[in-house]
């Protein structure tokens, strides 16, 4: 029993609430800075006036893990950083998304060696993976909305 | 030093500021609104096709070994004048590039003898998961320029013998 079947169709009103939830999670999605190599410089770029990433609501990026809900790995991941992107993974509040930008995030590109780890999904659970040596901006912003279009399908209960 | 040589500062920079705040915006609005790339960018590759319709690829793997990222797969099989696909003896049976893996670096490019392998100029590249980064033939094959120019096709026998077109000048 919810409003809906009381009020019967009334537009915006009787809109669920995970469609305003999610519309609200995806206008406002703060991302943590966590460049690592190359690609952080595509991810400062998309976040400057050109590409401009607040038109998203991607306001300012965080440098502390507790004030942000997205963790945009941009850049190879060393096995020896690989247990403080978990910790700060960790860190952050529920709900949390992950994009792997880049090659050496997404699979470990050309870096097929001992010493890097091959896709920081073994990691940590990755949401969207972005594809590019390193990534144009446009490219970034075209995962971001990928990411939005995840996010705007959650259900708050598991379907049965 | 005057008393309002503050003030003039003040007003100096603000003038600056106002001059920036009725400038046009340099923003592009992306999903709406593209930049043009520019002529030499290397994106997602493409396979091309002569006028004919057949395709260039002649599944020879170069630009499979070319790969510095060990992105490109190629299984080749034979071709049969009842069934063309490409001029010569063999064509690419399969042909998967993991798009997470490229770097797009163009080496293949260089490397293909038909020049049927060439990186166009998108780069809208996400996935949900790394499975469907494996871009097959059919993903990155060209259209056909027309409808009876579909492959695999039958085609007279003795025609397409040579699977590296000629060059036109050697002396090059």
């Amino acid at each position: 029993m919810g409003v809906e079947q009381k009020l019967g169709n009334m537009g915006i009103v009787t809109a669920k609430l995970e469609d305003a939830v999610n519309w609200a999670r995806t206008n406002a999605m703060w991302p943590m800075l966590f460049g690592l190599a190359c690609c952080a410089i595509e991810m400062m770029a998309a976040q400057a006036s050109h590409y401009d990433m607040s038109r998203f609501g991607m306001e300012l990026m965080r440098a502390s893990p507790r004030q942000s809900d997205l963790m945009i790995v941009a850049g190879r991941l060393s096995r020896k950083m690989a247990p403080v992107l978990r910790r700060l993974y960790d860190q952050m509040p529920e709900p949390k998304w992950v994009i792997a930008m880049g090659d050496c995030a997404s699979c470990g590109g050309v870096f097929n060696n001992y010493a890097l780890v091959q896709g920081v999904d073994e990691i940590v659970p990755v949401d969207v993976f972005v594809a590019g040596c390193p990534p144009r901006p446009e490219a970034l912003i075209h995962g971001i909305i990928t990411l939005y279009e995840k996010v705007k399908g959650e259900k708050f209960v598991a379907p049965t | 030093m005057g008393v309002f040589d503050p003030l003039l500062e003040l007003l100096r920079g603000l003038g600056t500021t106002f001059k920036m705040a009725l400038d046009k915006p340099v923003t592009y609005q992306y999903p709406e609104e593209k930049r043009p790339v520019r002529p030499r960018f290397r994106g997602r590759h493409v396979l091309k096709r002569y006028e004919n319709g057949l395709e260039k690829c002649i599944g020879c793997s170069l630009c499979a070994a070319a790969c510095p990222a060990d992105a490109i797969f190629v299984e080749a099989s034979e071709n049969t004048d009842e069934k063309r696909f490409s001029p010569g003896e063999r064509y690419a049976s399969t042909y998967e590039i993991n798009m997470l893996r490229c770097i797009y670096c163009g080496f293949c490019e260089d490397a293909c003898p038909t020049e049927a392998i060439v990186l166009g100029d998108n780069y809208e590249l996400s996935f949900y998961d790394r499975r469907s980064a494996i871009y097959t033939k059919e993903m990155l094959l060209e259209p056909v320029p027309s409808v009876e120019m579909t492959t695999p096709r039958k085609v007279e026998p003795g025609v397409f013998t040579r699977s590296v077109p000629e060059m036109k000048d050697p002396q090059d």
